[in-house]
Parts: C-alpha cells; sequence; structure tokens
C-alpha cells in the first residue's frame, strides 16, 4: 500500500493554479489520490492525497523513497510556482485507502437567513440521529444586509427521509427550510 | 448455467456498439438466462446489458421491482430495444457493476416510450417513467457503448446554483 499524505493548499484565487500544482506535484514524481478544489469567500482551496506512488499497483511494489515526503520537502519542490502564486502550503501524514467509498442514502438540505449556529445545530441533530456525514458544503449567499446561510450535507442513516425530516424539524426550533431526500443510487 | 465475468472499465468492450440480435435461438435464450444470473448475483443490480459481459449484441436486462412503490414492469429482457420517445428530465444517483467505487448525477428524462423484442421475438412496446426509465435508458447506452460516465453532471446539480440577478 502507498503511504497518504493530506496536502492543503491556500491562497488567494487566480487563474491557472491547479494546473500549475498539479503539474509541479507531477514533476516531482507525486501521485495523487482524491482530491477537492473549491473557492470559499474568494479564496483558492485545496486538498490533495498525494503519495510517492507505487504508479496504480496496490502491491506496494516500486515504492521510491516515501520516507523522504515531508512539508518542507514539498515546498521546496513547488516553490516556482508557491512564490509566483503567493499559496501556503501544508501537509500531514494520514492513514487513508481508495476505493473504499460510501454511498450515502439520505441528503439534507438547509436554508435559513444567515444566523450563528446554523451548521452547528443541524449537524448535532444529525449526530443524535446516528447520521453519518459523508459530503457537506455551506455556503453564503444573499446579500450583507440580508445573507442566506445554504448548506447541502450527504451521509448515511438508518431512518426514513421522512422520519429524519421531522426530527430535524421538531429539534431545530427555528426558522430555517430543512428538507431531507433519499439518495437512490441505481446499479446497473 | 453460470454467473459470467463482469467486464469493467476500461475493457474495450464496454465502449463498442453492439450489433442487433438476428435470431432468438437456444443459444441466445441459455445466454440470456446466464446474463440474468449475473445481474442478480450482483448486489443491487437493477439491470445489465449484453456488452458488460463481452457480448457485443443488443440485449438488456432491468427488473426494478425490489424497489418498494414504483411504477414498473417487474422483469423486462430487451432485444434490439428502441427509445421512440423521450420526456422530461432529472437528476439521479448512478452507478455501474462496470464502474466500481464510484457513483455520480446523471440526467436521464423521466419518461420513456420503448419498442423491443421480448424472448419469444415478439415485438413490444411500453412506457415507462422515473426510476424504471432511467435504469433502462443506463441499459441502453451501455449498447452503444456509453457508460453513466459519459454523462455525468457535477453532483452539486442537486440544488440549483444560485444566480446574480442584477
Ligand atoms: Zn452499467
Amino acid at each position: 500500500m502507498s503511504a497518504w499524505y493530506m496536502l492543503t493548499i491556500v491562497g488567494r484565487d487566480q487563474p491557472g493554479i491547479v494546473a500549475q500544482i498539479s503539474n509541479g506535484l507531477f514533476e516531482a514524481g507525486y501521485q495523487l489520490g482524491e482530491t477537492s478544489m473549491m473557492r470559499l469567500g474568494g479564496n483558492f482551496t485545496m486538498m490533495l492525497m498525494v503519495s510517492r506512488g507505487t504508479n496504480g499497483n496496490a502491491t506496494g511494489e516500486n515504492v521510491i523513497d516515501e520516507d523522504e515526503i515531508n512539508e518542507a520537502k514539498i515546498k521546496a519542490q513547488l516553490q516556482p510556482c508557491l512564490t509566483d502564486l503567493d499559496l501556503r502550503v501544508h501537509l500531514d501524514p494520514i492513514e487513508a485507502h481508495l476505493h473504499e467509498h460510501i454511498t450515502p442514502n439520505l441528503r439534507v438540505s438547509v436554508y435559513g437567513a444567515d444566523r450563528p449556529g446554523i451548521v452547528a445545530r443541524v449537524t448535532n441533530i444529525l449526530q443524535q440521529q446516528d447520521f453519518n456525514i459523508l459530503d457537506l458544503e455551506s455556503d453564503v449567499a444573499g446579500s450583507d444586509d440580508k445573507p442566506i446561510y445554504i448548506m447541502h450535507i450527504e451521509g448515511v442513516c438508518q431512518s426514513s427521509a421522512d422520519d429524519l425530516e421531522q426530527a430535524l424539524n421538531r429539534e431545530s426550533k427555528s426558522e430555517i427550510d430543512i428538507k431531507v431526500f433519499p439518495i437512490d443510487t441505481l446499479i446497473g | 448455467m453460470a454467473v459470467l465475468p463482469i467486464l469493467t472499465y476500461p475493457d474495450s468492450a464496454l465502449k463498442q456498439i453492439s450489433k442487433e440480435v438476428e435470431d432468438i435461438n437456444a443459444s441466445l435464450l441459455s445466454f440470456i438466462s446466464q446474463l440474468e444470473e449475473t445481474m442478480r448475483a450482483g448486489s443491487g443490480g437493477v439491470g445489465i446489458a449484453a456488452p458488460q459481459v463481452g457480448r457485443i449484441e443488443r440485449i438488456a436486462i432491468v427488473d426494478v421491482s425490489s424497489k418498494a412503490k414504483i411504477d414498473q414492469h417487474g422483469r423486462l429482457v430487451l432485444i434490439n430495444p428502441e427509445i421512440s420517445r423521450w420526456d422530461g428530465m432529472k437528476v439521479g444517483r448512478e452507478g455501474c457493476m462496470s464502474v466500481p467505487d464510484f457513483t455520480g448525477n446523471v440526467i436521464r428524462a423521466d419518461q420513456i416510450e420503448l419498442t423491443y423484442l421480448d424472448e419469444r421475438g415478439e415485438q413490444q412496446q411500453l412506457e415507462a417513467n422515473g426510476y424504471e426509465a432511467r435504469a433502462i435508458q443506463h441499459e441502453l447506452d451501455h449498447l452503444d457503448g456509453l457508460l453513466f460516465l459519459d454523462r455525468l453532471v457535477s453532483r452539486h446539480n442537486d440544488l440549483f446554483k444560485r444566480k446574480v440577478y442584477k
């Protein structure tokens, strides 16, 4: 198995960052696993699973100088694009596996006037309902004087969509709109 | 009778356009029962197409009867199927036995009309909607060398992205 690291890159967004970073990593011999890139508040944010690679082969053969991965080294290797792009980089060793996706069965959609604590309130109720969050995204829309908080969560839960929706609406005790939809994945 | 091995991407068989079935004979029927057994052996599979086991012919099986409370026709063996009408659009989550460990959102017609030959070689016609229509479209895509990966839309499409009106 490859040893995986989580590479976090944050900075001011500008065109071409993803291409330069991924090219820099490729040139330096890194292999990518799952990645996500998002713009948050106009900032570039990206998390990438990186390893020293086994060329797609999970048997662990041909692992090259795995031990030498560290934050200082990866910063040095990416230096040309980091300086040009003014990005900040962080690296953590992680326990990670590929090919073990969990399929979500429920989707929770929440929106309301932007008030402190919406995320905390909703996710705490989800936790009480044994809802395992696999994916969460939230966004602030509207305007400065009338912000709207929008959140989208997918996960696994034994409750039915209707039961969970009722529990969320009962427990949240506030004027947020919460809907729960089943995700019925068709396998064919 | 045997469960056939399922080909997975990037097997080139999955990218070929299947040819029409010319003759519905005993050996074809025996293949169809093996294809069905293979579909039922996969956990949760509601459809299968012949190219998924390497036979590049226009044959698919769909059976969504395991799903509660939906419109459906039960077990369908579709030979030389052809969709003659599409209506409506809906985003739904799909996966495929030929693409392990990945699911994604795909837009499909919500209602379709279909002609096909059944196992006796008789011309049939049916209307399907919702989940069953989605399953049929997924399987018929296999007959044209298409995977759901060819039709993925962003998972964010579940929500209509905000627009700024000014
Ligand atoms: Zn498929």
